[in-house]
């Protein structure tokens, strides 16, 4: 063999070596995409199945949100009056008053009364006490009243403290009988007879 | 001028062929990060959208609640009086 062929060999080798090399590293590079991509389609199919349902649900449940909002306003304007309605809106959510009543279009623009005025401060009380909206969470200023898991101790600090809250706990009953963490030995002449009659009266 | 061709061949062909196919062989590295990390993410949201039946559950409670809202709301409306008319 020549030395020009020598050459021509080394070079197409040389070539050989690096197509085999970079297009098997490809191979293995494009694999690994299409395993990712096989996960991407699995879990992708599983979102459109999953979220398929939500927008009837989602839909339903905004439809019976809206009759209840239609229902509370309804009744509210209806036994409180427009004014006063929106007296009582404005005092709980400072501000709601100004977008008015969805079922009214028109009580957006009637003139709030500052009901914790016209009213007795019990009045946004009593209307505080029910509310566990996170939107009402800062508005009124002032922590929520009503505590669901201890309602009833939360209702009763609205008044002068008496026995709810101090002293925390009173003097218990104290425990008789075999029970009992002190226990008294039994005196053994109680019922016996007596060891000497008491002397007779002359 | 066969002495020529292979000098060209070995200095230049060559060469070139390694860096077309490293530059092939780089692109295809550069999307396997990408694509595990959207498969991750995919799983992830799969996986947030197991709750989703529970949508049916709050369904269910909402309209008990405005059943229970509206029987509520007939009674108070059969309690108390009515607003007197804006005169």
């Amino acid at each position: 063999m020549s030395a020009v062929g020598a050459v021509f060999l080394v070079a197409v080798l040389l070539i050989v070596l690096a197509l085999v090399f970079f297009l098997v590293s490809t191979i293995v590079a494009l694999r690994r995409i299409t395993a990712g991509l096989d996960t991407v389609i699995a879990n992708v199919g599983q979102i459109v199945e999953k979220s398929a349902p939500v927008n009837e649900v989602v839909d339903a449940i905004n439809g019976q949100l809206d009759a209840g909002v239609e229902l509370l306003e309804g009744l509210l304007v209806k036994k409180a009056g427009m004014t006063d309605a929106m007296g009582l809106v404005e005092g709980l959510y400072p501000g709601a008053g100004a977008a008015g009543l969805r079922a009214f279009p028109d009580s957006a623009g009637t003139k709030a009364p500052r009901i914790g005025e016209v009213y007795t401060k019990g009045t946004l009380t009593l209307a505080r006490l029910g509310r566990e909206a996170p939107i009402a969470a800062l508005s009124p200023t002032g922590a929520v009243l009503r505590d669901v898991e201890g309602g009833s101790l939360a209702a009763r600090m609205l008044y002068p403290s008496v026995r709810h809250d101090a002293p925390e706990r009173l003097p218990t009953s104290p425990v008789i009988g075999t029970g009992a963490p002190e226990q008294y030995e039994r005196r053994e002449d109680i019922g016996a007879p007596r060891k000497r009659l008491p002397a007779k009266s002359s | 001028m066969l002495w020529v061709a292979a000098i060209v061949l070995l200095a230049v062909v060559v060469p070139v062929v390694v860096y077309l196919l490293n530059g092939v062989l780089q692109a295809a590295r550069s999307i396997v990060p990408s694509v595990e990390g959207i498969a991750t993410v995919a799983a992830a949201g799969s996986k947030d959208l197991d709750a989703v039946p529970l949508l049916l559950t709050t369904k269910s409670q909402i309209e008990q609640t405005v059943a229970g809202l509206a029987n509520y709301g007939g009674s108070l409306d059969v309690i108390l009086d009515d607003a007197e008319p804006v005169r």
